[in-house]
C-alpha cells in the first residue's frame, strides 16, 4: 500500500513551483524530504495530502487517484502534522487530540467513549498524559508539536505526514520526535516528513528525497543519497562530514 | 487553566433567572414575583390566577412578549457571535463587524420601504445579511495581506459603511411622516413594538438556526483550526462553512428584522462566555445563548424604565461595547482564551 506522486506538477493558481515529481511512500517506511527554503517541500507535501490540487500528473493513494476518496476517507488513512502553531483559542489538549477522531463520527456526532479512550491512549503513548487538561495555547512549543502528533495518531491512519516536525523544538525534544518517527515506521505506518537537518533524516528515515527548485535531484536509500557531494549541491554550501566507524553526521561548513 | 463547564452553566442560569425577574417586575406598573408565577401557572393549569386583570394584562400582553423577544434576540446575537468568532478564527469579529447586521438592516429597511409583510421583511433581512457576510469574507480572503484578521475587520467596516449609505438613501426616499420615524427608531434597536405575531417568526427562525449550530458544535471546534488542518481531519470545509455562516446569519437577520441593530452583544457576550467555559463549542454555545438572553433582558428593562422616554437598545449596548472593544484591542498581545 502506497501514497505515490506520479509525474506530479505542484504550485498555486498563479505560480508553478515544481514539475515532473515522482515520489513513493510505502507503509512501514519513512521518507525524509530535504531541500533549501523555497524549493517546494511544503507545497509537495500539501499536494500529496490533497490540500492543494495538482497542477499536473496525479497523486494516488493505495493505487487509486486521491480524488476518488472523500475528505473523510482520506482522513482515516493519512494523518497530517502541520508546522507547530500557537492556536487562536485555548482548547484543552484533550479536546485538540479528540479532534483527530472527527473522521470517525457522523456529522452531528459527539466524541464517544471509544474516541476518548483512543485519545488518552495516544497521549499516553507519547508520554504527555499529564497535559490532557492544560490549554493548548499555554504549553511549550515542543509539547504542542507532540500534541499535534497525538492528534494525527488519533486518526488511526496508515500514513503520517509531518511538516518540519523538529523546526521549533529544543535539542531534547528534537530527539524525542525523531524517536517517535522511527517507532511509527517500525509499527508499520508510512511516514513522510520534511526537515532542514540531514542528520535527522540519517537517523529516522529509510529513504530520502532531495528537492531543489521544484525538481528532485536525488532519491533513494538514505545512506546512498545523503552524501557530502549531494548535500553541497543541494544547499549550494560547504558541508563537513564527521565520521566514526558506526555512523556519519554532517555539519554546515 | 481548567474551567468547569458546570459552574459556567450555573452562573448563566442564575443570571437568566435574575434577568427574567428583573424584566417582569421592574416598570411603571408594579408587579410582584408571586403575581408572575400565579399568572403563568393559571395559563398552564387553566385555573383562575387570582391576580387583578390589569396585572394579568401587563404580565401577558405588555411585558411577556417583550421579555421573550429580549431573551431570544440576545441569545441569537450571542450564539451568532460565538459561531462567527470561531469560524473566522478571530475573537474580534461579531455579526455587526462582519456586516451581517447592516446587510440584514438594509434588507429589512427595503422591506419596510416597499410596505411588505413580516415574512417578506424577514426574508429580505436574511438575504441582505448573507450577501454582506459573503462580500466581507470574499474581500478578506482574496486580498493576500499579511494580517488577515485586520483585512477582515477593515472589509467589514467598509462594507458596513456602504450598506449604511444604502440605508441612508432609503431613509431619504422614505415617506417622512409614516415610514421615516419607524425606520429610524427601529434601526437604533427597540423591542417596544414587538407583537405576539412577530414573536412566532422571530422565535422559530432563531430556534432553527441555533439548533443547527448546536448540532454542529463539535465540527465547529475543528472549523476553528486553520482550514487545511480541518480538511486533513476529515471535514469538507467548503459546505461546512456555508452551513455555519447561513445558520449564524439566519439568527442574526431574524433578530435584526424584529429589533433593529443592537450592536456589541455578539462581540461581548461570547468573550464572557468563553472565559467561563473555555472555547469548546459544546459548552460555549449554550452558555453564550443563556448569558446573551439575560444580558438583553437587563438592557431592555433599563431601556424602557431608566428615562421618561425609551432609550434605544443600540445606544445602551454601545456604551458597554465600545470600552470593551478597546480593552480587547489593548489585551490583544496576550493569548485569546
Amino acid at each position: 500500500m502506497t501514497i505515490a506522486a506520479r509525474n506530479l506538477s505542484i504550485g498555486y493558481r498563479d505560480r508553478l513551483v515544481g514539475s515532473g515529481l515522482w515520489v513513493l511512500l510505502r507503509e512501514g517506511e519513512s521518507l525524509a524530504l530535504l531541500g533549501p527554503n523555497g524549493g517546494g517541500k511544503t507545497t509537495l507535501l500539501k499536494t500529496m495530502l490533497g490540500l492543494l490540487p495538482p497542477r499536473g500528473g496525479e497523486v494516488t493513494l493505495n493505487g487509486k487517484p486521491l480524488d476518488a476518496f472523500s475528505v473523510r476517507e482520506r482522513a482515516r488513512l493519512i494523518g497530517y502534522v502541520p508546522q507547530v502553531h500557537t492556536g487562536t483559542f485555548a482548547f484543552t489538549v484533550e479536546t485538540v487530540v479528540l479532534m483527530g477522531r472527527t473522521a470517525y463520527g457522523s456529522l452531528f456526532a459527539r466524541p464517544g467513549k471509544n474516541d476518548v479512550a483512543i485519545a488518552h491512549a495516544t497521549l499516553e503513548r507519547l508520554g504527555i498524559s499529564h497535559l490532557a487538561d492544560r490549554a493548548y495555547t499555554e504549553i511549550s512549543g515542543g509539547e504542542r508539536q507532540l500534541v499535534l502528533l497525538a492528534r494525527a495518531l488519533a486518526q488511526e491512519p496508515r500514513y503520517v505526514v509531518l511538516d518540519e516536525p523538529t523546526a521549533s523544538l529544543d535539542f531534547g525534544n528534537q530527539g524525542k520526535v525523531m524517536r517517535e518517527i522511527e517507532r511509527l515506521a517500525g509499527a508499520g505506518l508510512g511516514v513522510l516528513f520534511t526537515t532542514h537537518d540531514p542528520n535527522h533524516a540519517l537517523r529516522a528515515a529509510h529513504r530520502a528525497c532531495l528537492l531543489r527548485a521544484g525538481t528532485i535531484v536525488a532519491e533513494g536509500k538514505t545512506s546512498h543519497v545523503l552524501t557530502r557531494d549531494n548535500l553541497e549541491a543541494l544547499y549550494d554550501a560547504a558541508v563537513v562530514p564527521v565520521e566514526d566507524p558506526a555512523r556519519i553526521a554532517f555539519l554546515p561548513g | 487553566m481548567k474551567r468547569s463547564a458546570f459552574s459556567g452553566l450555573i452562573v448563566a442560569l442564575a443570571l437568566l433567572a435574575a434577568g427574567f425577574a428583573f424584566a417582569f417586575l421592574v416598570g411603571r406598573f408594579p408587579v410582584l414575583l408571586g403575581d408572575v408565577f400565579a399568572v403563568l401557572w393559571s395559563k398552564v393549569s387553566g385555573a383562575p390566577s387570582g391576580v387583578s386583570s390589569a396585572t394579568e394584562t401587563v404580565i401577558l400582553q405588555v411585558r411577556g412578549p417583550r421579555v421573550l423577544a429580549a431573551f431570544f434576540v440576545g441569545a441569537a446575537l450571542s450564539v451568532a457571535g460565538a459561531a462567527f468568532q470561531g469560524l473566522f478564527r478571530n475573537p474580534l469579529v461579531s455579526p455587526d463587524i462582519l456586516g451581517a447586521s447592516s446587510g440584514a438592516a438594509l434588507g429589512a429597511v427595503l422591506g419596510i420601504y416597499f410596505s411588505l409583510g413580516v415574512v417578506a421583511i424577514q426574508g429580505f433581512a436574511f438575504l441582505g445579511g448573507l450577501v454582506a457576510v459573503t462580500m466581507v469574507y470574499g474581500i478578506g480572503s482574496s486580498l493576500r495581506i499579511r494580517d488577515p484578521i485586520l483585512v477582515l475587520v477593515l472589509a467589514g467596516v467598509v462594507i458596513g459603511a456602504l450598506l449604511g449609505s444604502g440605508v441612508g438613501l432609503i431613509k431619504y426616499l422614505a415617506d417622512p411622516y409614516n415610514q421615516l420615524p419607524a425606520i429610524t427608531f427601529w434601526l437604533l434597536g427597540s423591542l417596544a413594538a414587538t407583537s405576539a405575531a412577530d414573536l412566532v417568526s422571530l422565535i422559530s427562525l432563531i430556534a432553527a438556526g441555533t439548533f443547527v449550530l448546536l448540532l454542529l458544535r463539535h465540527r465547529m471546534n475543528v472549523m476553528s483550526l486553520p482550514e487545511e488542518e480541518a480538511r486533513a481531519l476529515g471535514i469538507a470545509t467548503g459546505p461546512m462553512r456555508i452551513a455555519i455562516v447561513a445558520a449564524a446569519t439566519l439568527v442574526t437577520s431574524a433578530s435584526v428584522a424584529a429589533a433593529g441593530i443592537i450592536g456589541w452583544v455578539g462581540l461581548v457576550v461570547p468573550h464572557i462566555a468563553r472565559s467561563l467555559t473555555g472555547p469548546d463549542f459544546a459548552k460555549l454555545l449554550p452558555v453564550s445563548a443563556l448569558l446573551g438572553g439575560s444580558f438583553l433582558l437587563f438592557i431592555d428593562t433599563i431601556a424602557r424604565t431608566a428615562a421618561q422616554i425609551e432609550i434605544p437598545l443600540g445606544v445602551l449596548t454601545a456604551f458597554i461595547g465600545t470600552p470593551f472593544f478597546i480593552w480587547l484591542l489593548a489585551s490583544m498581545q496576550k493569548n485569546w482564551s
